[in-house]
């Protein structure tokens, strides 16, 4: 079920933030109809990478790549890369008083998808449907987004607007971090929902549970800026049991456990 | 028929900047009696009407320009503005100038009967008379008097002359001096009790002569439990020299009547460098005279190099209620001191205040605004929010909110905010595709929602586009 060209490929990336190094040499290639989870410690340079991924200004490139489809993505400006196909549901969502999330959404289908798609019968149509499968009433479509949204209709509206946005590649930083285990559902059906042999996700979490609903083909741990390991499914249970000094000193834990 | 350069950027920003070639009929520039008497006379007013003018003018000869708003302009020859220009052919009889009924078909306000705009009768303005009112059957229908002020007095002279400087009166300040003395044209408009105005009214103010100044007259009455929504839009050619435009509109809300004010301001700016542009100098004023009445402002001030104004409410009736929303935006050299006064006097009173103000360039924005409990004012209310967005670092934007109250019941609250544009939210738009211009608007668009809600539909709509027209460009 998987496409041959990887969609996303991050090679030994570098990049700094106010002069400092966060990242210092990441690699990583994800596939379409590949999910891959990414963990680590807090700190350790996971919400920078999806930052630099995604082209924030405050991050700075100092060394490796990024492609996307083939594509160099780092000459490209963040919503150009978002027309590519390439989706962020951010840790932390922003407030935009005054733009009610209709008028949000409008602005984001033109631009990526065209003004085709936001014809207005069509558009609320599709709206209304994935606000449904997301359980997020009417109401917060007419309020201003994520103006005194809580901590999980937030998250919500985060795979809403992935939805409506239809893209290739998404990174989830955190969307599982706060919900409830209702909530923690919604969000995994909104994502199943996306989910084809097209489309790449790269799940950021520091929890098992996001991960049974959405299984992982990769598990990679991120410490101090560098993968530190890569795995299958399995390595989410051994790093539930024995924590991230495990992989920490990955030269001690080779030595006394050769295998 | 324009003559403008057309690689001019401003075209893009400014598309209202076109002259029209009409022949005009001016008087000589300079003020003195010998003028007002001929205005007054080309008008063909009665005697009240131009002692009233002539008092104005000796108070304006005695009053000195105020200088305490944050607008600084070179001092103004009065003796070199023209004070009425008015185009040769525009009387019905002798039919509109064709040139005329092109300006305003272009303003996108057809004047022709069969394509009246629906739903707003318009009374279009040119220079310094009223041209064409539409819609005129449905008003009559209605017992509506919507006309052009020359004409009210004729009409209707005893509703003017109670009315007229009663709100505004003749020795105000030194712009309303001024009016009083020349003003030339403007819409006069009466509601008869009980009466819903079906349409939307409207004034459209169109400046096209050079070297003359505008100095429109309007006057609003809505009569026991009537209701009426009026729309004034306003836009003048792009040229090198200030303009002069020194407005009176006066409202006056009897027993349970409502009055809308919406006003579009987009008179020529100014270039770059901060020559040329309209000189706004506008006293606003209505009356709540009886209880439970209702004024409510609401400006989209977006245009001008300088403007100042102060739509204001004399909440005079037990239990009446004041509003005043107001976006304005400035950019390149444009000064803006706009704000409102709150004066309450009924019991019971109560008054909101939104202001919004935008400055982007190297402009100055600066709310102004008075609330004022008198000793009757019982229980009187006051809600005022006042939020200044700040686009690039070379504007500036203050907030002069003064308070007086003398009466102990009354309860005021003031909430004041100065903000930019947040990185963050701009990222956040641009990681969904949207461009950092689009973004830019959008954000100041949800900046001003509050007040846009206020406008009529078509109105908001307009003033979204203008907006974001404005703000093209904007960011250095
Ligand atoms: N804009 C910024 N300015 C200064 N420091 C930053 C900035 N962004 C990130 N950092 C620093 O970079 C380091 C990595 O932060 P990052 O947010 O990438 O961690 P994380 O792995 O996502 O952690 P968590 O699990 O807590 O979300 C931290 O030390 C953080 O303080
Ligand atoms: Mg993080």
């Amino acid at each position: 079920m998987t496409d041959a060209r990887p969609l996303l490929e991050v090679e030994n990336l570098e990049a700094s933030v106010a002069g400092k190094p966060i990242l210092k040499g990441v690699s990583l290639s994800i596939r379409g109809g590949e999910v891959h989870a990414l963990m680590g410690p807090n700190g350790s340079g996971k919400s920078t990478l999806s930052n630099v991924l995604m082209g924030h200004p405050d991050y700075e490139v100092t060394g490796g790549a990024v492609r996307l489809l083939g594509e160099d993505l780092l000459p490209l400006a963040p919503e150009e890369r978002a027309r590519r196909g390439l989706f962020l549901a951010v840790q932390y969502p922003v407030a935009i008083p005054g733009v009610t999330t209709v008028q949000f959404l409008k602005a984001c289908v033109e631009a990526v998808r065209g003004r085709e798609a936001t014809k207005a019968a069509v558009f609320l149509r599709e709206l209304r449907e994935n606000a449904r499968l997301l359980d997020l009433g009417e109401p917060f479509l007419n309020r201003p987004i994520n103006e005194g949204f809580s901590g999980g209709e937030k998250k919500r509206m985060e795979i809403l607007q992935m939805l409506m946005l239809k893209p290739r590649m998404v990174v989830l930083d955190e969307t599982d971090s706060g919900l409830d285990i209702d909530a923690l559902k919604i969000v995994a059906r909104g994502v199943q929902r996306l989910i084809g042999p097209e489309i790449g996700v790269l799940i950021i979490t520091h929890y098992e549970r996001i991960l049974t609903h959405l299984p992982p083909d990769h598990v990679h741990i991120l410490v101090d800026g560098r993968i530190a390991r890569s795995g299958g499914p399995e390595l989410v249970r051994e790093l539930e049991e024995r924590g991230y000094d495990w992989v920490r000193e990955p030269a001690t834990a080779a030595a006394s456990e050769p295998d | 028929m324009p003559s403008l350069p057309n690689d001019n950027r401003l075209l893009r920003d400014y598309e209202h900047g076109f002259v029209s070639a009409v022949e005009e009929e001016l008087v000589p520039p300079g003020l003195n009696e010998e003028i007002v008497r001929l205005i007054s006379r080309k008008k063909n007013e009665p005697d009240w009407l131009l002692e009233f003018r002539l008092g104005a003018l000796r108070a304006w000869q005695r009053k000195t320009e105020p200088r305490w708003a944050l607008v600084r302009y070179p001092p103004i020859d009065y003796q070199s503005i023209r004070y009425y220009a008015a185009p040769k052919r525009w009387t019905a009889g002798e039919g509109l100038d064709p040139e005329i009924v092109n300006t305003f078909e272009r303003l996108g306000i057809p004047l022709d009967e069969r394509r009246q705009l629906a739903g707003v009768a318009v009374d279009a303005v040119f220079d310094s008379v009223s041209v064409a009112t539409t819609h005129q059957k449905l008003l009559e229908e209605h017992g509506i008097v919507f006309c052009s002020f020359s004409e009210a007095v004729q009409r209707v002279p005893e509703l003017v002359r109670r009315h007229l400087g009663s709100v505004v009166p003749p020795a105000d300040n030194f712009f309303a001096a001024l009016n009083s003395a020349v003003f030339s044209d403007g819409s006069f408009c009466y509601i008869p009790p009980g009466v819903k105005c079906p349409v939307d009214l409207s004034t459209y103010f169109r400046i096209n002569a050079a070297g003359t100044g505008q100095f429109e007259r309007t006057l609003i009455i809505a009569d026991r439990g009537s209701e009426v929504s009026y729309l004034e839009g306003c836009t003048a050619p792009m040229r090198d020299e200030n303009q002069l435009h020194a407005a009176v509109v006066e409202l006056v809300a009897y027993e349970e009547a409502t009055i809308r004010y919406s006003t579009v301001q987009n008179w020529y700016p100014g270039d770059d460098e901060g020559r040329g542009g309209i000189y706004n100098f506008v006293t606003k004023r209505g009356e709540c005279r009886g209880p439970r009445s209702r004024i409510s402002w609401t400006q989209v001030e977006v245009g001008s190099a300088i403007t100042w104004k102060y739509p204001s409410c004399i909440l005079r009736g037990d239990d009446s209620v004041g509003e005043f929303y107001s976006v304005a935006f400035t950019n390149r050299r444009m000064q803006a001191d706009t704000g409102t006064k709150m004066i309450h006097i009924g019991r019971r009173t109560r008054s909101t205040i939104v202001s919004k103000g935008i400055s982007a360039g190297e402009s100055v924005n600066t709310y102004r605004g008075l609330v004022q409990v008198l000793p009757g004012a019982e229980q009187a209310r006051n809600h005022s929010q006042c939020d200044s967005l700040l686009i690039g670092n070379r504007c500036s934007a203050n907030t002069f909110p003064v308070v007086e109250s003398e009466n102990r019941t009354a309860i005021i609250e003031h909430e004041a905010t100065t903000s930019r544009i947040s990185e963050d939210q701009l990222f956040y738009l641009q990681s969904r595709g949207v461009d950092p211009e689009t973004a830019r608007s959008l954000i100041v668009n949800g900046f001003c929602r509050e007040v846009f809600k206020q406008l009529p539909l078509e109105f908001a709509v307009e003033a979204v586009k203008l907006l974001e027209i404005k703000m093209e460009g904007s960011i250095g």
